[in-house]
């Protein structure tokens, strides 16, 4: 790992046998919780750390346990098969669809952390021996302390389970997809952000990779003074449906000249890219630079991961007006073709008149 | 199955709407008429790329190599052509 402040961990699998407790679950041990992990996984989950497992054992007995210890719900997507770890790590970053990288897994078996890590080298590996005496030690570790708690981070572990609860709703359900998509009642909210989303908007510029317009940061600070600007609309966005909101998701900067918007910065979660609402907030921002009479440009830095973004701009038909060094682009449209909102979801902006 | 019609199916199994109401013939922009949504689009070079051995570079990325099946098709056999 290069130098500069180690990176935030979004997730951590645990082993369960002399890792999460002392002994072995499959030898009938008297299993006891290694001192301070109940305290450990409370905190790491408030904090908006997803908490998994991956253990060899038998599912059934190993989750009764957990039930037992009254600890089972912290855990998502659970991995305990006979199976090698290196394929339950693949399957639980599937399933949380994040980073490699930003997950890590502890376990106390030199032979499971150095098979996990072959497989998967950007993946951090802990070893579990060096926490028995105390797991409340991890908690003071920079890589499991967010710089914000905000009510997203709070939410995490409850908004993967409402999306698995509508991901088994879609798969069972038998008609077309606009009308399931439609059967769930989304509604997308966009709004001018307010000094209490500033934290969430920091986090999305930190996490946010895939869908990053940019990948250039700001801080709480930078972020505040442009909320003020009258120069700049600092937008964030948020999708609810009928099981429950997706949180914020999206935010946007924009440059308001008189004669040229400037989309500094556009970025919107991974979460929702199956809901097919991505366009929905790029849209809103062209046709209110349309009803300005302004050009349209848009920053875009090439990243690694975000080829996706790429794909999305030239598929709205944006043209590089200009290219720099290190994958630095000036995009332009035109804004003779905005795509529309889809049906299915109701857009409610800043100038929506809100309910009462 | 010749290449128009390994598209068009690929096209079909990614449909927003349903398939009765989605007559698309080779020449139709599969974009403006609403059949796919935009998450479809990295789908669909990903498709390209896979499945004909080709790389799709920045300057290929134009909707008009893309929206309907003959021009996805054009644009496969130029590419290959090199």
């Amino acid at each position: 790992m290069g130098k500069g402040k180690p990176k935030e961990l979004k997730a951590l699998v645990w082993d369960l046998d002399n890792t999460l407790w002392k002994g072995v679950l499959l030898e009938k041990d008297d299993l006891t919780l290694r001192a301070g992990i109940v305290e450990t996984l409370k905190a790491l989950d408030e904090r908006g750390i997803l908490l998994s497992i991956a253990s060899k054992n038998n599912h059934g007995d190993a989750m009764a346990r957990l039930k037992q210890l009254g600890i089972d719900h912290y855990f998502l997507f659970p991995q305990i098969t006979w199976s090698a770890k290196s394929e339950s790590l693949a399957s639980i970053k599937e399933a949380l669809n994040i980073g490699m990288d930003t997950i890590a897994f502890i376990d106390d078996d030199d032979f499971e952390r150095a098979e996990v890590q072959a497989a998967h080298p950007d993946l951090v590996v802990i070893n579990s021996t060096d926490y028995w005496s105390d797991y409340t030690k991890l908690l003071g570790e920079p890589r499991f302390s967010p710089k914000y708690l905000t009510e997203d981070s709070r939410r995490r572990r409850l908004m993967y389970l409402e999306s698995a609860q509508r991901d088994h709703i879609e798969a069972e359900y038998k008609g077309p997809k606009e009308e399931f998509l439609q059967s769930l009642e989304m509604r997308f909210v966009i709004s001018r952000a307010t000094e209490a989303d500033l934290q969430r908007a920091e986090e999305l510029t930190v996490r946010t990779n895939q869908l990053n317009s940019t990948g250039v940061t700001f801080s709480y600070e930078e972020l505040d003074k442009l909320r003020r600007s009258n120069e700049h609309q600092l937008l964030i966005c948020e999708l609810t449906d009928k099981f429950g909101s997706y949180g914020k998701i999206g935010l946007a900067l924009v440059e308001t000249g008189r004669e040229v918007w400037h989309l500094r910065l556009m970025l919107m979660s991974c979460r929702v890219m199956s809901r097919g609402v991505g366009t929905i907030f790029l849209s809103y921002i062209m046709q209110q630079a349309k009803e300005a009479g302004a050009r349209f440009l848009a920053d875009f830095i090439q990243t690694e991961r975000n080829r996706m973004m790429y794909v999305s701009y030239k598929f709205s038909q944006f043209k590089e007006v200009e290219s720099g060094e290190n994958g630095r682009i000036v995009f332009e449209n035109d804004l003779t073709n905005i795509q529309p909102f889809p049906k299915y979801v109701s857009v409610v902006t800043p100038s929506t008149p809100r309910e009462k | 199955m010749d290449i128009r019609e390994q598209i068009r199916n690929f096209i079909a199994s990614n449909l927003v709407i349903y398939e009765d109401n989605a007559k698309f013939g080779d020449d139709d922009d599969i974009f403006k008429a609403g059949f796919v949504d935009s998450m479809f689009a990295l789908k669909l070079v990903q498709y390209v790329e896979k499945e004909h051995s080709l790389r799709v570079e920045n300057d290929d990325l134009q909707l008009a190599n893309f929206n309907s099946v003959a021009n996805i098709a054009k644009f496969i056999a130029r590419k290959k052509a090199g």
